[in-house]
């Protein structure tokens, strides 16, 4: 009896390929494309002092979006990383005056403490996750404020709280070696480790990940736990950065995060995603404001800051018709 | 299958019907008690005065809510709705008061300024509708579009600038009152009771529930889907544009980064503890009413009694979680 | 030679209803086994209990020598049976190599070792001849024939013993189960048993040693493949040891213009060359094993899906482009699947009666209640609905009631046509009964009827006439006194022919 023949493999190349460019590519080819813009029309747009100052600011929208990506890669959502970093800065700079490392970790502490009722919530309670950290989020923000006072909370100036926010390191700001190294660990559990093999499978096909066995609840509920730890450290930046915790801070954070993650090409549906084009993602949104400034700053035309959020509005409004697109013609094939 | 041949029906459904009938009134009878608690232990508590106090602060959002409410009950969402309140509040006043169109005044502009941004933001909300069934983009993610984009609109529009008015034409809507209540109140209760006897007697009410309680059935059954969702999600839109309208009226002035502002969560969170549904087929519109309500009177009373706002948030948060924990709960 | 597998005496209940009475089945090392059956014949249950994911209440299996009694899927994948399930379960976004190692990745300095993953990979690919695959792109840029391969190779690894295998064809083309075919002959050739659970005979006289054929959850039929003719196989799935039916339907009447007439239908690979017609006044049967295209040609005839090519002509009606069309031009359709395509489960008996009726109710946008209800209430009390009231939910009815619902739904539209899938599915006997009744009368008063029923007394009880489809293309129409199980089963088993062939008795 004979073997079984060759297989005729008939891929489809466009579709393979277009998915794969518009996923890996094509946030990046945009933020080349909008750094390019900037740097031949703009005379100081490349210089460190711009640069470092879009990722000294940037940093702490970089966290909660790492955070959200992981979140939404298993098909779920995060409300609460606004209020949480909220919550986070406020904690961390009452913690501030015992020094540094007493910040850090009750800013940590306090970010990890949502997340884990949002792990709860979702995976025990079986609620789904948009109206479980709708209410988690409402929670933080009124535990930010319970917690505050109701108004802004100095930090310590004595103990270089302030440094984790102002500071710099090797000439690169502090909030950007945080972002990085937090990348960089993301990076290495999405494409390095079982958990993150387990996530996208998770949010590929839910049912699938079960019947091979894998631990799909834990996956969930660490996912939540890191989206609360990161938007508690972006807290720490956020009060750092500016010498006070904010209990009334990151209102809509959660929707631009969202913004960022599915600009960089993570479907929101789950199973696909990646640590480097959210950092992108995140960059070429922060990017639009910093091209509106020197715009103005050349006084040819004004255009009020605003626009940014139309612009940001527009960028997500063309990404996921793409992606439908794309998505579409992956179904009929 | 003939596995099942002569099968007892499925366990849950000998289960009597009357627990989750009582689902929307789970929202009331709290509310009922809570007034109860108040007129008891809250000072001044049955007056005018607080009755004024809480229906106002809470018009805005039942009347978005109501709104969200039929949006969810076709098993979607709207996160849009701040910011279409944004852009409807932003647009009446740049009408009467004659910015858009120099010269004009008088009541045609405070007419043009009830009617053009209620049909703008209709508009912006079929626009939704478009995108969620022309390109089967997720309702979270088509309206998060306008939701970040909408708001920037109304800033440009504006420059970003507060405007101060006073046009006693346009600001009935809020600041009147008819027989010791606010019109806008009125106004809400209209907006509700309409939208609870569409929701059961017009034929477009009913097919808001076929098409969220099973799509695939619906369309079957001739119920032009796409178009139902549309409907939907404009309504939702032009809702959001009259609460826009009341909230700029009752403060004289037109903050294009406030106005609106969280307003989306706050209606889902009603929608939520009124017993409607979230993933579609099962709506209370008076539900709505009373999950908001109920939610405003908490933190009236917690205010009252000398409880920090903060504090009522966490409570808030407390209420929705149980409301949908017991949701969780009942569904079959 | 020992069998590899056994089971004898398996029962199985669900809630006190016996789904496996005796079953048994036995599979010999290295055997490529059938097991077939109708719908709700057992065969799922049978491979659940074989593979850990139901447990038997009664019976034997031995496994290897073994007696074994498999608490999850887990420990039966362990103890090595692998089971491919009918939808690939697999995750499309992912590389073709992930899909392969999740759960049991390796592993270097704590993190994961992807060279050594892709190699494994690879390696377990190339064991079943197939090449060009780049085991680092998404599973989902293969097509479905690889995506099958992938699941295959997934569950097999190195170490199964016995392979099940559930209906892996019904989504393939030709060459692709050709490929498959080559899959479970390498399989063979290691020495490894395969359970091939498919409709399609042609397919089993290709690949399979034996045949097992299940039929009302007892085990029928236990032979050779080369010993058993195709009729005799149908007839062990469909027909009854008892009396044949009696074909009690009216001779058709030709030479009237049809009400309904489709013309060469296709769509996809399930529908590929359907031509049938309905005159008023007649029942009409579609019959066919499972897969043959049933379902799908009578969606495509109410227009629920757009056909590739063909066309459905209705009398005076224009085009049908969809539901609305459909139901505008007098026709009705009663889904296959109550649950997901007919009920709303969250509304009233009396909304979901009149949900498709609502636009002739409505003035001015707004429907007239009354009427409504005393439409409700005439048909809950023609077709003998049992609801506490109009108004309960109906998801708290039984399938029977359900069903009724359901059909009172285009019965009060008053229309042409009804196309009925499975109608009597799942449902009690006494309703079962009044749902076929009721059926010949309407047909009685004029009504066109296309019913698909699997159970073929039902058919060949009611319907004039009858068209059989097999993969997908209408092979023969039996009418008069051609209409009866033989002919039918020789239909499907064989095709065109339509007059039954002779029974081979060894």
């Amino acid at each position: 009896m004979s073997l079984a023949p060759p297989v005729p493999v008939t891929t489809n190349p466009a579709k393979d390929a277009a998915l794969r460019h518009l996923g890996q590519w094509g946030v990046f080819l945009a933020l080349a494309a909008l750094v390019l813009f900037g740097w031949g029309r703009y005379e100081n747009f490349l210089d460190p002092f711009n640069v470092m100052s879009v990722l000294r600011y940037n940093g702490m929208f970089a966290l909660v979006a790492l955070g959200m990506a992981f979140v939404i890669m298993t098909g779920g959502i995060d409300l609460s990383v606004g209020s949480t970093a909220a919550l986070a800065s406020v904690a961390s700079a009452l913690a501030s005056a015992h020094g540094v490392v007493a910040g850090l970790g009750a800013g940590l502490a306090a970010g990890l403490l949502v997340g884990t009722v949002n792990a709860v919530v979702i995976v025990r309670l079986r609620v789904l996750p948009f109206i479980a950290t709708l209410a988690t989020m409402l929670a933080a923000s009124g535990c930010a404020l319970l917690l505050a006072g109701n108004q802004s909370v100095s930090v310590s100036y004595e103990t270089g709280f302030t440094e984790l926010g102002q500071g710099d390191l090797l000439g690169v700001p502090v909030p950007a070696w945080i972002a990085a190294a937090a990348y960089l660990a993301g990076s290495v559990v999405l494409n390095l480790t079982a958990l993150g093999r387990t996530v996208l499978a998770v949010g590929g096909n839910e049912d699938a990940a079960r019947l091979m066995g894998l631990p799909v609840d834990r996956a969930k509920a660490l996912v939540y736990l890191a989206s609360g730890g990161l938007a508690g450290l972006a807290g720490v930046i956020l009060a750092a950065q500016f010498g006070a915790g904010q209990p009334i801070e990151g209102v809509g954070w959660e929707l631009f995060a969202i913004a960022a993650v599915v600009v960089g090409g993570t479907l929101l549906t789950g199973g696909v995603g990646s640590v480097g084009t959210t950092l992108a993602g995140v960059l070429l949104l922060g990017l639009i404001f910093n091209i509106l400034n020197f715009e103005n700053g050349l006084g040819w035309i004004s255009l009020s800051a605003y626009w940014q959020s139309v612009v940001r509005g527009v960028f997500l409004l063309v990404v996921v018709i793409l992606q439908s697109r794309l998505a579409g013609r992956a179904e009929e094939a | 299958m003939t596995e099942s041949l002569a099968a007892p029906a499925p366990a849950g459904s000998r289960r009597p019907g009357w627990g989750h009938r009582l689902a929307p009134h789970g929202a009331l009878l709290a509310l009922v008690l809570l007034i109860l608690f108040n007129a008891a232990f809250t000072p001044n508590f049955l007056t005018w005065q607080t009755l004024n106090v809480n229906l106002t602060q809470v018009c805005a959002t039942v009347i978005v809510g109501v709104g969200m409410t039929l949006v969810i009950a076709t098993a979607g969402i709207d996160l849009s709705v701040g910011s279409l309140m944004a852009i409807a509040g932003a647009l009446a006043p740049l009408i009467f008061l004659g910015h858009l169109v120099p010269g004009l005044s008088g009541p045609p502009a405070i007419v043009l300024a009830f009617v053009v941004p209620v049909a703008v933001t209709a508009a912006l909300g079929w626009f939704n509708g478009w995108l969620i069934t022309r390109f089967r983009i997720q309702p979270i993610v088509a309206t998060l579009v306008l939701f970040i984009a909408g708001r920037g609109i109304a800033q440009v529009m504006t420059n970003g600038n507060l405007q101060v008015f006073n046009t006693p034409g346009f600001q009935w809507i809020a600041l009147e009152r008819v027989a010791g209540i606010p019109v806008q109140a009125i106004l809400m209760a209209v907006v509700v009771v309409v939208a609870a006897w569409a929701l059961r007697r017009t034929l477009f009410g009913r097919r808001v529930l076929a098409v969220g309680g099973n799509e695939t059935a619906a369309r079957l059954a001739g119920v032009p889907v796409v178009r139902v969702k549309r409907g939907v999600y404009a309504l939702s839109g032009a809702l959001a544009g009259v609460a826009g309208l009341i909230v700029v009226a009752r403060n004289s002035a037109a903050d294009a980064n406030l106005v609106g502002l969280g307003v989306e969560l706050d209606a889902i969170a009603a929608a939520a503890v009124g017993g409607t549904l979230l993933t579609g087929g099962r709506a209370s519109v008076v539900g709505t009413l009373w999950g908001a309500l109920l939610i405003q009177l908490v933190r009236y009373t917690l205010l009252a009694n000398g409880v920090p706002d903060a504090a009522a948030l966490v409570v808030k948060a407390g209420i929705i979680l149980a409301a949908v924990v017991l949701q969780v709960r009942r569904a079959p | 030679m020992a069998p590899l597998l056994l089971m004898q005496g398996i029962d199985k209940a669900f809630g006190g209803v016996p789904a496996l009475q005796q079953a048994s089945l036995a599979v010999e090392p290295g055997e490529v086994h059938a097991l077939i059956g109708q719908n709700g014949a057992g065969k799922s249950t049978m491979i659940k209990v074989m593979t850990g994911s139901h447990r038997r209440d009664a019976g034997e299996m031995v496994f290897d020598g073994r007696p074994v009694a498999f608490a999850n899927p887990r420990a039966a994948q362990d103890a090595g049976i692998a089971t491919i399930h009918q939808e690939i379960n697999l995750v499309p976004f992912r590389s073709v190599t992930e899909n392969i190692c999740l759960g049991r990745e390796r592993r270097r300095f704590g993190l994961l070792d992807w060279g050594a993953m892709h190699r494994e990979s690879e390696a377990l690919l190339a064991r079943f001849a197939i090449r060009g695959i780049d085991v680092r792109r998404p599973l989902m840029s293969y097509p479905t024939a690889v995506q099958q391969m992938v699941a295959i190779a997934r569950a097999v690894g190195f170490s199964a013993r016995l392979v099940v295998m559930d209906e892996p064809t019904s989504s393939l083309d030709e060459a692709e189960v050709e490929v498959l075919f080559g899959v479970i002959r390498q399989l063979k050739a290691d020495g490894v048993a395969v359970v091939f659970v498919s409709h399609r005979l042609d397919e089993l006289y290709a690949v399979c040693d034996r045949v097992t054929v299940m039929r009302d959850g007892r085990t029928v039929l236990s032979a050779a493949m080369s010993q058993v003719s195709r009729f005799e196989l149908v007839r062990a799935m469909l027909g009854r040891d008892l009396e044949q039916a009696v074909h009690a339907g009216t001779a058709g009447t030709p030479g009237r213009e049809p009400l309904m007439e489709a013309r060469h239908l296709a769509r996809g690979r399930r529908v590929r060359d359907v031509s049938l017609s309905v005159h008023s006044g007649e029942i009409v049967g579609l019959a066919g094993l499972l897969g043959s295209g049933r379902s799908e040609t009578a969606r495509l005839i109410f227009g629920a899906d757009r056909p590739a090519s063909g066309d459905v002509i209705v009398a005076s009606a224009g085009p049908i482009d969809g539901p609305a069309a459909a139901i505008a031009a007098g026709l009705g359709y009663c889904a296959e699947d109550r649950k997901t395509e007919g009920i709303v489960p969250d509304l009233s008996v009396r909304e979901n009666l009149v949900l498709a009726l609502m636009p002739r109710l409505t003035r001015r946008g707004v429907v007239d209640e009354a009427q409504a209800k005393a439409v409700a209430d005439r048909f809950i009390a023609r077709l003998g609905v049992r609801c506490a009231s109009p108004e309960q939910p109906i998801r708290e009815l039984s399938g029977g009631n359900q069903q009724k619902v359901l059909l009172a739904r285009w019965l009060c539209m008053d229309p042409r046509l009804m196309i009925l899938d499975e109608p009597t599915r799942g449902i009690d006997v006494g309703a079962k009964a009044e749902i076929l009744t009721l059926v010949r009368e309407l047909a009685a008063d004029g009504l066109g009827v296309l019913m698909i029923s699997s159970e073929l007394e039902e058919v060949v009880e009611a319907a004039s006439r009858i068209f059989v489809l097999r993969d997908g293309v209408s092979v023969a129409e039996l009418r008069g006194a051609q209409v009866s199980e033989d002919a039918v089963m020789a239909a499907m088993a064989h095709g065109g022919a339509a007059e039954a062939p002779k029974v081979r008795h060894d």
